[in-house]
């Protein structure tokens, strides 16, 4: 048997005693104040020239929800476009040719490096550039028919998200480990397999809160689109108020809904993390 | 005498300007246990990656069950193959990596079942239960429905071997198995590769396991500086070596 020490001299017994919370008296001083100033701007903003019942009013107008609904069904689209070519931009950037890399590098380079309310105006004004597009000797069409708002909007958001998507995929792909690809490999797989059945679903998981980042911004960017006459709700919004000049009214309506939706993403989000967190020891929690 | 399995001529692998492996020639026979020691940096690990062809070598050549790997001869020149072709050569060996490389969004027994349902177009039913014997023969049985990070690195590497025995490889390559893992899980793995072994499994394995080369492997090779110094029955290399360098390495092992 080990003989336990003893207190010697000069330590002090403090057995039994507890260990007291400190006063945190700094964060109750700040907390008051940020009431104070909230306080201060609700206060302005109550007695500032914004009559409240036509936010109330037009919050469930018709046109508002019609277009919030627009708004939601360009961003899911949208997104699914920008996922599809960020996929298969990020695969092409790590391919072994050449060819394939500088064209994933070139398309990331044009679409990154121009606006997008300036590609989103190109796309809507293709007609000026070639009145009629199609397949020579298949089908073809008139370019103003077939550059609706919607399809314009569609277009220019999902190109222009492909190019940011691409990067978070291979920041993805590029975060598994080299001996996964290597098992994959030894047991026989291609590439593409590889990439597939191995790296990607792996890569979903770090790739899923940048995602989730870009998908807020896509509901955002949508109201960008806008300027090509696509009834999402900021343009419904504007239209409603070029009619009465209750601008900030409904601009807090469109405001209300655009964070209404952003808030409604987030446990989405996490309800898709936990999914692909699948055999990964959780790190919060 | 037959033909080797795995017959290995002058092949040499250069990255940049070192030089990992130097005109290396050896065969391996059918049902043959043979280990690979050398200190690190003697191209023991290299030499085992070209058999995969995870390293592609840069002249001589490899064959494997007679087949030249990685190339092929056409009109008195080398073509490289496809790497459809080469993903098909891969198949007739099994890898066992260092650090297992199980993947980790998959079960122990669905990491078996992967090569088989997916390279190979077996039924899911039928690699099921092929990959339960397996987990059962490495002492696993219990589990098959654990995820890797839920599993110790003995364990991960019993599943590690119970997925390239899944392919039916006519060879088992094994990169220092033993080499990340806590000393007291060492013992585990050993003895499942002595099972494969008795049960007459061709391998080739790096290790630094010199009581596992002593009372398991046929021939011992020994590399230094990219290149086989000495290479023979276990016995002999190990228990009274000829070269000074197979000395000096031995006794500053032991």
């Amino acid at each position: 048997m080990r003989a336990e020490p003893t207190l010697a001299a000069g330590f002090p017994d403090i057995s039994g005693m507890t260990v007291a919370r400190r006063a945190r008296w700094r964060r109750w001083l700040a907390a008051a104040a940020i009431v104070v100033v909230l306080a201060a701007i609700g206060r302005a903003f109550a007695n500032g020239q914004i009559e409240w019942s036509y936010v109330g009013r037009f919050l469930t107008a018709k046109v508002i929800l019609e277009g919030i609904v627009n708004t939601i069904v360009m961003a899911v689209l949208a997104m699914a476009l920008g996922i599809v070519l960020g996929v298969a931009v990020a695969i092409m950037r790590l391919s072994p040719n050449p060819v394939l890399r500088s064209v994933a590098a070139g398309y990331t380079w044009l679409f990154r490096g121009t606006p997008l309310i300036l590609q989103l105006l190109l796309w809507f004004n293709l007609a000026l550039v070639f009145p009629t597009i199609g397949i020579p000797g298949l089908w073809s069409g008139r370019a103003v028919d077939l550059m609706t708002p919607f399809l314009s909007a569609l277009l220019g958001l999902g190109i222009n998200q492909g190019a940011y998507t691409s990067e978070v995929m291979r920041a993805g792909m590029l975060s598994v480990d080299a001996g996964q690809y290597e098992a994959a490999q030894a047991i026989g797989m291609g590439r593409l397999r590889a990439l597939r059945r191995i790296i990607l679903p792996q890569a979903m998981r770090v790739v899923i809160p940048p995602l989730g980042n870009e998908f807020i911004g896509m509901v955002k960017a949508t109201s960008l689109a806008s300027v090509i006459q696509y009834p999402e709700v900021l343009h419904n919004a504007e239209n409603i108020y070029y009619a009465n000049s209750r601008v900030i009214e409904l601009l807090i309506v469109a405001g209300f809904w655009y964070l209404l939706v952003v808030s409604v993403l987030t446990p989405l989000q996490m309800l898709l993390e936990r999914r692909f967190a699948r055999g990964s020891l959780q790190i919060t929690r | 005498m037959t033909r080797p399995l795995v017959a290995i001529r002058s092949v040499s692998r250069s990255f940049g300007e070192f030089q990992a492996l130097k005109q290396v020639s050896l065969d391996v026979r059918a049902g043959e246990v043979l280990c690979l020691i050398g200190a690190s940096g003697s191209g023991k690990t290299t030499l085992l990656r070209c058999i995969n062809q995870l390293t592609s070598i840069d002249s001589g050549g490899v064959w494997l069950d007679g087949e030249l790997l990685g190339v092929r001869q056409v009109s008195g020149r080398l073509h490289r193959l496809a790497p459809r072709e080469i993903a098909r050569q891969r198949l007739k060996t099994g890898m066992v990596f260092q650090r297992f490389n199980l993947f980790p969004h998959k079960t122990a027994l669905e990491n078996i079942t992967e090569g088989p349902v997916q390279v190979q177009g077996r039924k899911p039913e039928d690699a099921r239960s092929d990959a339960m014997l397996l987990l059962r023969r490495v002492g696993l049985a219990a589990k098959a429905d654990a995820y890797p990070a839920q599993l110790s690195g003995g364990q991960q590497q019993r599943v590690a071997i119970a997925r390239a025995l899944a392919m039916k490889p006519m060879l088992m390559l094994f990169d220092e198995p033993t080499s990340a893992l806590d000393p007291e899980l060492v013992g585990e793995v050993l003895s499942v590769m002595k099972e494969l072994a008795r049960s007459g499994m061709t391998m080739m394995v790096v290790t630094h396991e010199l009581g596992f080369a002593r009372e398991v492997a046929d021939t011992v090779v020994y590399m230094d500086h990219g290149a086989i110094v000495e290479a023979g029955p276990a016995a002999a290399v190990l228990g009274s070596p000829r070269e000074a360098r197979t000395k000096s390495f031995l006794s500053a092992v032991i």
